[in-house]
């Protein structure tokens, strides 16, 4: 017996969460990446044959007619616009997060829990009827449009429903709490006299801001970053009820894949290039984030 | 040293809330610090001392009075114009900088070249002997050294005046031993002013050129350590400052008539009534001849003195200390009846307050 008695026992300790992990999360992810590689039914599922023609025609397609082959622009302009919105998603939603939650830590300890309910209260409230509360909001004849009106700052109702913005506006909504928490918890720790003993050392406010404030808090900034734009990542719910038909993201297209468009394969490996570019996204937050101060005034 | 003029605090109060209810944290207190002095602001906790410590350092505005700089007024100059740095209790250093980078800051903020920037975080390093340390971040270091390196990123960006905010107070006695001696050798190589708050009055006697002694947002008295110990102007500046035996008498025609009955002569002494005594332990001597009687209650060896614990004719208490005898033996019996006097010159006559 080379190991001894409790390490043993701790491994066979965690036999139970290794079953749950390999059937619940390592399992399903290989059923898809083995779909990817096989030929679509002809209604749905698959047949089992080896092809690699679903990752060809992730990035390029056929003309039916005479066979020439060209890029998939549809399938990059999605991708594009799915990366594109989840970053400013996550922009957005840090510029509106930061001082809110740097407000919510300074507020006197008996009053944060009720601000954090504030904030978390979209949460227990379903996400459908959330997206369709702000479609109310953004229709022509909505709350928004109707506010501008009334003011005077138009005269002809703004067209937002239906466009990019729209799910913007949405997915920065939803997912502003995953922004708030993290940052909540890191301005929490922070310790508020450093920002005077900056300012005693000729630091001005923005440079507070950008030499102590931001790096130190800066775990909080990766944490909610990363919480706000995988989800956005792969958003269905909002690009579709926001978005229309027209403006998808991968999560839509994907989903179109599985249903109406009868081609499994396809939205296996469209799922799969998702899970790669938010596995390199990841890699290249960790990377920019964890690097070393440089000396910049 | 030169009698021109560091800090200056004219009238300067800060309250704190307002109409009846207000608290005055500062009471319209008025001092001048010497350019190149080591002066100790020293009182209990909420006498004010750190409020005026924040109001030079411009944390905090008073809600009267001014704060002159060299004789400029900064009363409304915020901190980071103020040629002034300090180093906070909690050292407040930047968790996420090394050691080189924490002291770098001050001049890096001011846009000084790389160069300069480079031998003068070189130059602190010596000054308090942190070389090897240079990389490290704080959390790495222990406290007597973040209390260095806390001291070298304030005099990193040679400040007209350094504020320090009790310093000392979170490391233990031989650390602090250490460092007020550290701290004294760094003020006298460099020259700059300090102004150092504590309310632990040895250290302020051992370090200090002139100390500053508060209560209750007023200063009672400024001096050198020697004329605040042997001079104390009222009670409480001499019960604050090491130990002291009150005795209350009457005074009339140069000598004390005590509450025991016994007098006690003071040829200096002018004017008569009431008036309170303060005698230091170590002026009382053990003298067949002196004027008082005491009972030996109780002695309790120190080891370089020995604290004998005296009851006098009226019941009330005092305390001499003896140096200890080589054989560590007073030959002093509890219970015995001795007779002592003060040390010749060493009673203080002292206000009430």
């Amino acid at each position: 017996m080379a190991m001894p008695k409790h390490a043993r026992d701790g491994w066979l300790l965690s036999i139970p969460a290794l079953i749950l992990l390999a059937f619940g999360a390592a399992g399903p992810l290989l059923i898809v990446f083995i779909y990817a590689f096989l030929e679509p039914g002809d209604f749905s599922g698959v047949v089992w044959n080896f092809t690699t023609e679903a990752w060809f025609r992730v990035f390029f397609e056929r003309d039916i007619f005479d066979g020439t082959v060209s890029m998939a622009d549809a399938h990059l302009t999605i991708f594009w616009r799915s990366v594109k919105l989840s970053l400013l998603t996550t922009l957005i939603t840090f510029l509106i997060g930061f001082p809110m939650a740097w407000f919510i830590a300074t507020q006197p300890p008996n009053r944060r829990p009720a601000w954090l309910f504030l904030i978390t209260i979209p949460f227990w409230t379903n996400l459908l009827i959330r997206t369709f509360a702000i479609l109310e909001v953004l229709r022509n004849q909505g709350l928004l449009n109707s506010f501008l009106l009334w003011l005077g700052v138009i005269d002809q109702p703004l067209q937002i429903l239906y466009t990019d913005n729209a799910v913007l506006i949405g997915m920065a909504y939803v997912y502003l709490p995953l922004m708030v928490l993290p940052l909540f918890a890191a301005i929490d720790r922070f310790d508020f006299r450093l920002i005077e003993a900056s300012y005693d050392l000729y630091a001005s406010r923005w440079q507070v801001l950008r030499r102590i404030i931001l790096p130190i808090t800066r775990p909080g900034i990766v944490a909610g970053s990363i919480l706000v734009f995988v989800p956005s990542l792969g958003a269905y719910v909002t690009p579709r009820i926001l978005g229309g038909g027209k403006n998808m993201m991968v999560g839509n297209f994907i989903e179109l894949q599985f249903g109406q468009g009868r081609n499994w394969p396809l939205g296996a490996a469209l799922s799969m290039l998702l899970l790669v570019i938010v596995l390199v996204a990841l890699l290249a937050y960790v990377r920019v984030t964890s690097g070393s101060e440089r000396r910049d005034a | 040293m030169t009698q021109e003029t560091a800090v200056e605090a004219i009238a300067a109060a800060r309250h704190y809330g307002t109409g009846s209810t207000a608290v005055k944290a500062l009471d319209e207190v008025s001092i001048s610090i010497r350019k190149g002095e080591f002066f100790t602001l020293l009182g209990p906790s909420g006498c004010g001392k750190t409020t005026l410590l924040r109001l030079i350092a411009g944390f905090e505005t008073p809600t009267s009075g001014q704060i002159l700089l060299s004789g400029k007024d900064i009363t409304h100059i915020p901190p980071n114009e103020r040629r002034v740095n300090t180093v906070f209790q909690s050292y407040a250093l930047f968790p996420h900088l090394t050691v080189a980078r924490n002291i770098a800051f001050g001049l890096e903020m001011l846009g000084r070249p790389n160069a300069e920037i480079d031998n003068r975080v070189k130059e602190m390093l010596a000054l308090v002997q942190m070389e090897q340390m240079a990389e490290r971040k704080p959390a790495m270091l222990s406290g007597g050294q973040q209390q260095r390196v806390a001291l070298a990123r304030a005099l990193a960006p040679a400040p007209e005046v350094l504020l320090l905010d009790e310093p000392l107070s979170a490391l233990d006695l031989k650390l602090r031993k250490e460092m007020q001696l550290e701290l004294k050798r760094l003020q006298t190589k460099t020259g700059i002013t300090f102004v150092f708050v504590t309310h632990d009055q040895e250290e302020a006697l051992t370090m200090s050129d002139r100390i500053g002694v508060m209560k209750s947002g007023k200063l009672l008295q400024v001096g050198g350590p020697r004329d605040i110990y042997n001079a104390p102007v009222n009670r409480f500046v001499a019960d604050f400052i090491g130990e002291t035996n009150f005795l209350k008498g009457q005074l009339a025609n140069g000598q004390v008539t005590l509450a025991t009955g016994e007098t006690l002569p003071l040829p200096d002494a002018t004017g008569s009534g009431e008036v309170t005594l303060a005698i230091r332990p170590e002026q009382i001597r053990i003298a067949p001849d002196g004027p008082i009687t005491a009972k030996l209650k109780q002695t309790v060896y120190f080891g370089t003195d020995t604290h004998c614990h005296l009851a006098l004719a009226d019941g009330s208490e005092i305390v001499a200390r003896l140096q200890s005898p080589p054989s560590g033996e007073t030959g002093l019996q509890e219970g015995e009846t001795l007779r002592i006097a003060p040390v010749q010159g060493a009673v203080q006559i002292l206000q009430e307050d």
